[in-house]
């Protein structure tokens, strides 16, 4: 028997019960609607415009259910003390934070999964099955995922040792930041103040970086996506996500839940 | 055989938001439960009960001192399938169903998937669950989730079980059937660690009681020796003589019973038959003798003063 996919389950099951859940899935699909309806009304079918919007509100969503969701699942069961019981099974600490993390990232697969196949039967209905750059609409799918990924493992570090409110709002408050990165290290070259290039490149490093994982632009403009670029950027997130894992596992094994 | 065993065990909550200074909760707290008991933990509010069971259940981490159970140092991850716990004023997912909450803590606990509905059910059953087996814990009240919470505590049918305040949130039927639950544990051979302010709960069930005080412990022993009575005592109920005056002595430190002139008088037992002598000499009645018991709540008062009071006299 194993604890983490016993959790993992448990993790997905939970959430797909919870009708807030749906009704943001039922509200990005609804808004992907809408943007088709626009489209067709301006008689001018803008793919690009169709795409760009669409990206971007899948991201944004998709930020939405996971920073909800990694607040619900992990800070309230911290916060309402579910995980009393559930501890004084043969559930390690470290190994409830990782079965809560594989069932977080489960249902954002899913929910994510449904929102992206809502976009892509929109898009092909609105291009009649034809266009370009279907590459790089698999690559910026994968990215979002992958922000959604990084996301959810700040969400659950952040839930292991600050109140469900609080960590949802450092959260979304790296998640913004960290959409800068890139701004902050062109910043931090061009500057020639010694200590503000040092602030600013050693932040753009260490900060969660979201805005090398954005290429909803690039995506709707048709231009290639690199292929080295799809490894560094998983690469990247398995590593950054693994850190911040590891670091709420030594936080919850560490501290008394009171 | 032991099953737990706490060595000077002792916690320090930090306290304060910018400096932050110890605060006691539990000092030096040393007890063992034998095997097969149904151990009773009492205290006032605050006294340190919660604490000491999430110690045990290392739930938070003691500042110095040891525990163990079974024999096994409380930190050995082979313990967790052999013990259940009930938290104070439990709390579960609210988009489960009773049903399945047991199916997963069961299945965590390592209940083979052949007999896990079996045992579930089993437990449903225990705890007379079966009405709102299949509710949303969303829905449930307090006295259901407190239901839930015992089921979930034995439903992998654990040597160990601490249950902390099981009786709270229950109706006197359902205090009555936990009761029963816990002496049926017992005759199976689980160890019961349970905390409880309500004197009767433990009076009627515990093999033997701790008495915490403000984190210390205060007194501990089976409630025979705890209840036995120093300077032992015996209630005397007679009627007095009917043509004959009552003698002043007697009629105020008697107390009147019913209207037709029982009385009611507190005796030393070594002063018992020079009292009868007299009782005789006067041509009164005996109705009864009861030798009596200290109650638990006296001893828990004596040894443990409510805080109002300590405080007035300080
Ligand atoms: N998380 C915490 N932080 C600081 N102090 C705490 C914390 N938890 C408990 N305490 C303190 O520890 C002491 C013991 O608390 P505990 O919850 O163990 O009492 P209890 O005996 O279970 O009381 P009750 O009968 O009310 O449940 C109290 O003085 C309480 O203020
Ligand atoms: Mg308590």
């Amino acid at each position: 028997m194993n604890p983490i996919g016993a959790v993992a389950r448990n993790t997905f099951r939970e959430a797909i019960r919870d009708r807030i859940l749906f009704s943001l899935v039922f509200f990005a699909a609804a808004m992907i609607g809408a943007a088709i309806l626009f489209t067709q009304m301006s008689f001018a079918i803008d793919a690009e415009a169709l795409i760009n919007f669409s990206l971007t509100a899948l991201t944004l969503f998709g930020i939405i259910i996971a920073v909800f969701l990694g607040n619900q699942l992990v800070a309230k069961e911290i916060e309402r003390r579910t995980l009393y019981t559930l501890l004084a099974h043969p559930v390690r600490r470290w190994q409830f934070v990782l079965g809560k993390y594989a069932g977080l990232l489960l249902t954002l697969l899913v929910n994510c999964g449904l929102m992206a196949l809502a976009f892509v039967l929109a898009l092909s209905y609105v291009l009649h099955g034809t266009h370009p750059g279907e590459g790089n609409l698999a690559a910026a799918l994968l990215f979002i995922f992958l922000q959604l990924a990084l996301v959810t493992a700040l969400a659950l570090l952040f839930s292991c040792f600050s109140s469900p409110v609080l960590a949802a709002v450092f959260s979304l408050a790296l998640f913004l930041v960290g959409n800068f990165a890139d701004d902050l290290r062109a910043m931090g070259r061009t500057t020639q103040h010694v200590p503000a290039k040092l602030l600013a490149l050693g932040c753009s490093y260490l900060l969660p970086n979201f805005s090398d994982l954005n290429v909803v632009t690039a995506a709707s403009h048709f231009q290639p996506i690199r292929l080295s670029l799809v490894f560094l950027n998983t690469g990247y997130v398995v590593v950054y996500a693994g850190a911040l894992l590891l670091a709420a596992c030594a936080i919850l094994e560490g501290r008394d839940l009171k | 055989m032991i099953a737990i065993e706490c060595t000077q065990l002792t916690k320090d909550y930090p306290v304060g938001f910018w400096r932050q200074r110890p605060r006691r909760a539990l000092d030096q707290l040393s007890l063992q439960v034998e095997a097969g008991e149904i151990f009773g933990f009492l205290g006032h509010n605050g006294a340190g009960k919660t604490t000491t069971l999430k110690l045990l259940l290392r739930l938070v981490y003691p500042t110095a001192g040891t525990a163990r159970i079974l024999g096994k140092p409380i930190g050995d991850p082979r313990l967790a399938r052999q013990i259940g716990y009930l938290p104070e004023a439990p709390y579960f997912y609210d988009y489960l169903t009773c049903r399945e909450l047991l199916a997963y803590y069961a299945e965590l606990a390592g209940v083979a998937p052949a007999t896990r509905e079996a045992d579930v059910r089993v437990a449903l059953r225990r705890l007379g669950m079966e009405s709102f087996a299949d509710l949303s814990l969303r829905k449930c009240s307090k006295g259901m989730l407190q239901r839930v919470g015992l089921a979930q505590a034995i439903v992998h049918r654990p040597a160990v079980v601490f249950l902390d305040e099981p009786m709270s949130g229950l109706d006197p039927i359902g205090r009555r059937e936990v009761r029963d639950l816990m002496l049926e544990l017992k005759a199976q051979g689980t160890t019961i660690f349970f905390s409880t302010h309500i004197l009767s709960d433990a009076e009627q069930i515990c093999d033997r009681v701790a008495i915490l005080q403000q984190g210390c412990l205060r007194g501990m022993g089976r409630l025979e020796e705890l209840l036995a009575e120093p300077r032992p005592e015996v209630e005397v109920v007679w009627m007095p003589a009917s043509n004959r005056p009552l003698p002043e002595a007697w009629a105020s430190a008697a107390q009147l019973l019913s209207q037709n002139g029982q009385r009611r008088s507190v005796v030393a037992s070594c002063e018992l038959w020079n009292w009868l002598d007299a009782l005789r000499a006067h041509g009164g009645r005996l109705i009864s003798l009861t030798p009596l018991r200290r109650s638990l709540e006296e001893v828990y008062f004596q040894d443990a003063p409510p805080k109002d009071a300590s405080g007035g006299a300080a």
